[in-house]
């Protein structure tokens, strides 16, 4: 139903972005805390795909490409594409610009269910440990509160906006309770605190593993949704008049946007503003409609992950910075650009 | 669905895949529901340059101690110079270092209230009190006579100033001998100077022999530190680094650039490429790691420490314990590096 030229558009959006990903991608597998030849890097990586062409590396070297760098890297794109599109989603369901799963509680809940099996519970982290499981059900349980309440806050004559108030409320409400959680467990306060910058530092494949059959079920929900945001976007009336039911459109969403947000805060720890900078970009790239914005936003935010993980561990080399770092300094000043000019998109 | 090309680690469990597997069956269904028309698809930092200065005459022999010192003593803290009128009677100590030390010095049974991290020695008389939210209210209503601090978090410091109580701020040194210098001030505070000289010495002694004893390598051996298994490690611009230098190990983590601070986090990849000749893991609590774990790592099979059995598990709070426990910690790590441990 995409008008031929929207679809153009959309068509050369894709490809571009899919040209700056793997652009990204083999810069991120390139470069590191240790240099390893470029033609080298791509004769081992023609050699782990069967083909014989190049040198590849010597042992040690292709040990940590492989088993370093590539999960590394197709991680961070995994958690940047999960976030993106997950603030691409909700900002649909809201209809707010400002929304992402960093204002609508999914992340502090996540924080506290992080928070509260580090100090209590029998804290492990990686693929399937009790952090992720716990920061898992708090992403959901805070989602669900915002929801929950904006709803009904909503049947009392309130807006969209409700929706995203209930998030700030449920966001101050489950950070101020896991502030708690660490005023009573001081000692593992770095633990907490590392976690909760973001860490893709220690990604192997088991972790991409454990993450993608999750990743995968969140995108085919949401990228299957584009078009019944774009009918939301009219307004609820004229959705139901065309045959899309808003309540039913918006729980969906929000189920998949959660899972999406989930899954990588579960491996990656919390890694703000790429859910609220990401989509914002795209729209301005591929137009408005969420049958681009949706697809765009995943490949984009891929990307973007990839090269903010890629500064993370090269500007101090051989330390690194929390990524979480790079991208809030990315996505701060952008918000606030944002803020000055005024959405240009819904 | 996932590439494990050359996956040297374990099966992810099977329940999970099961639960994921049932949630794909279900996104027909949940596509469906999207709308009728739709279509598918570290630790402290801050060095001291202490020195104890007894103001007046009555220190240096056990026999001095025994009698008394002379009051007011003035010694030098992180703060600056401070003044203990008289010798204190109800110390409370949010420092594990501190208690340690008060406790070495011979100052032990003055010490009324220590923090909820002070586990040594055993005898120190814990209670609910932080040295990482300390509260002055709380404190004060110990009626500390001397308050022993390493944080001057939330203005604590400023806050028992106004209630008049002496407080000595030692944070973690940058040098083992510094730490040795606050243990000192320690004693001149509480009147305990020459068992203070005693103790620092039998510290001094031990590491010395620890190090005498480590076999002298041809080419320096390199050192690394485990903070936590995300990589966090120490430079030699910590007391721990400094140990280390002692036995004439080359801590990997210095190549880090300044801007990363005492406490860097480092790259793995680097940490293999660096080829360490000796790991110590200060993450066998909090994360549990041992020398089976890091062998697992992908990529760490072939590092030296891993290769010649040089992996170490020490406390995880080593780093913020400066005082008497170092010798310990030195013998530890010359046991290790003599194959013994």
């Amino acid at each position: 139903m995409l008008a031929p030229g929207a679809r153009r558009r959309q068509g050369r959006a894709v490809a571009a972005t899919v040209a700056v990903l793997l652009a990204v991608a083999l810069a991120g597998v390139s470069i590191g805390a240790v240099d390893l030849p470029f033609d080298q890097v791509l004769g081992s990586l023609a050699r782990h795909l069967g083909l014989d062409a190049g040198t590849p590396l010597p042992g040690v070297e292709d040990a940590i490409l492989v088993e370093w760098r590539l999960p590394r890297v197709l991680l961070a794109g995994l958690v940047g594409g999960l976030l993106a599109v997950a603030g691409a989603s909700y900002q649909g369901v809201f209809r707010n610009p400002l929304a992402d799963p960093y204002l609508l509680g999914a992340a502090a809940g996540a924080g506290l269910g992080a928070t509260l099996v580090i100090e209590w519970g029998p804290a492990r982290f990686g693929p399937l440990g009790t952090v992720p499981a716990a920061a898992f059900v708090g992403a959901l349980v805070g989602v669900g509160l915002a929801y929950a309440l904006g709803t009904v806050a909503a049947r009392h004559g309130g807006g969209t906006a409700t929706l995203l108030l209930a998030g700030v409320a449920v966001t101050a409400f489950l950070t101020a309770a896991q502030t708690l959680a660490q005023q009573a467990h001081s000692e593992d306060l770095r633990q907490v605190y590392s976690w909760i910058l973001g860490n893709l530092g220690t990604a192997q494949w088991d972790t991409l593993g454990d993450v993608l059959p999750y990743a995968a079920v969140a995108v085919a929900l949401l990228l299957g949704c584009g078009r019944s945001l774009d009918v939301l976007a009219v307004g609820d009336e004229e959705a139901s008049t065309l045959g899309v039911r808003p309540e039913r459109v918006r729980l969906v969403v929000l189920l998949a946007a959660s899972l999406a947000t989930a899954s990588a805060v579960a491996v990656s720890g919390l890694i703000g503003f790429v859910g609220l900078v990401v989509p914002h970009v795209v729209r301005r790239l591929a137009g408005t409609s969420y049958r681009s914005v949706l697809p765009v936003s995943l490949l984009g935010g891929a990307a973007f992950m990839i090269l903010c993980d890629l500064v993370s561990r090269t500007v101090l080399a051989p330390s690194e910075l929390p990524v979480g770092v790079v991208t809030a300094f990315v996505g701060a000043p952008f918000f606030a650009a944002l803020l000055r000019v005024g959405g240009p998109s819904r | 669905m996932s590439d494990r090309t050359g996956s040297t680690t374990t099966p992810a469990p099977r329940r999970a895949r099961r639960a994921v597997l049932a949630a794909l069956a279900a996104t027909p269904l949940l596509l469906a529901a999207c709308g009728s028309a739709s279509t598918g698809s570290p630790a402290t930092s801050g060095s001291v340059a202490a020195s104890s200065s007894p103001s007046g005459a009555g220190t240096g022999t056990a026999a001095a101690d025994a009698v008394q010192a002379v009051y007011p003593v003035v010694v030098k803290a992180d703060t600056g110079q401070v003044t203990v009128p008289a010798r204190p009677s109800t110390i409370v100590s949010l420092s594990p270092t501190a208690t340690e030390m008060l406790f070495a010095v011979g100052a032990g049974a003055q010490v009324k209230a220590v923090d909820d991290q002070s586990s040594v020695p055993a005898e120190a008389p814990r209670t609910k009190l932080s040295g990482f939210q300390p509260n002055a209210e709380a404190i004060a209503g110990y009626r500390p006579d001397l308050v022993v601090l390493s944080n001057d978090v939330n203005g604590i410091v400023a806050a028992l100033g106004k209630l008049k109580v002496p407080v000595l701020l030692f944070g973690a040194p940058a040098t083992v001998a510094d730490g040795s210098v606050q243990e000192l001030a320690l004693g001149a505070a509480t009147g305990h100077a020459a068992q203070a000289q005693q103790a620092v010495d039998t510290t001094r002694r031990r590491i010395a022999a620890a190090v005498a004893r480590t076999p002298k390598a041809a080419k320096p051996l390199k050192i690394y530190h485990e903070v936590d298994n995300t990589y966090y490690s120490v430079t030699s611009s910590t007391f721990i680094g400094d140990l280390y230098r002692q036995f004439g190990l080359v801590n990997i983590a210095d190549s880090a650039p300044k801007a990363a601070g005492g406490y860097p986090k480092l790259s793995a990849e680097f940490v293999i490429t660096a080829a360490p000749d000796l790991i110590v893991l200060a993450d066998g609590t909090c994360c549990q790691q041992n020398a089976a774990t890091v062998a697992k790592r992908p990529a760490f099979a072939g590092v030296p420490a891993v290769t010649s059995g040089r992996v170490v598990v020490v406390q995880d709070d080593v780093a913020s314990r400066w005082g008497p426990s170092l010798a310990q910690f030195a013998e530890k790590v010359a046991d290790t590096l003599a194959g013994k441990a």
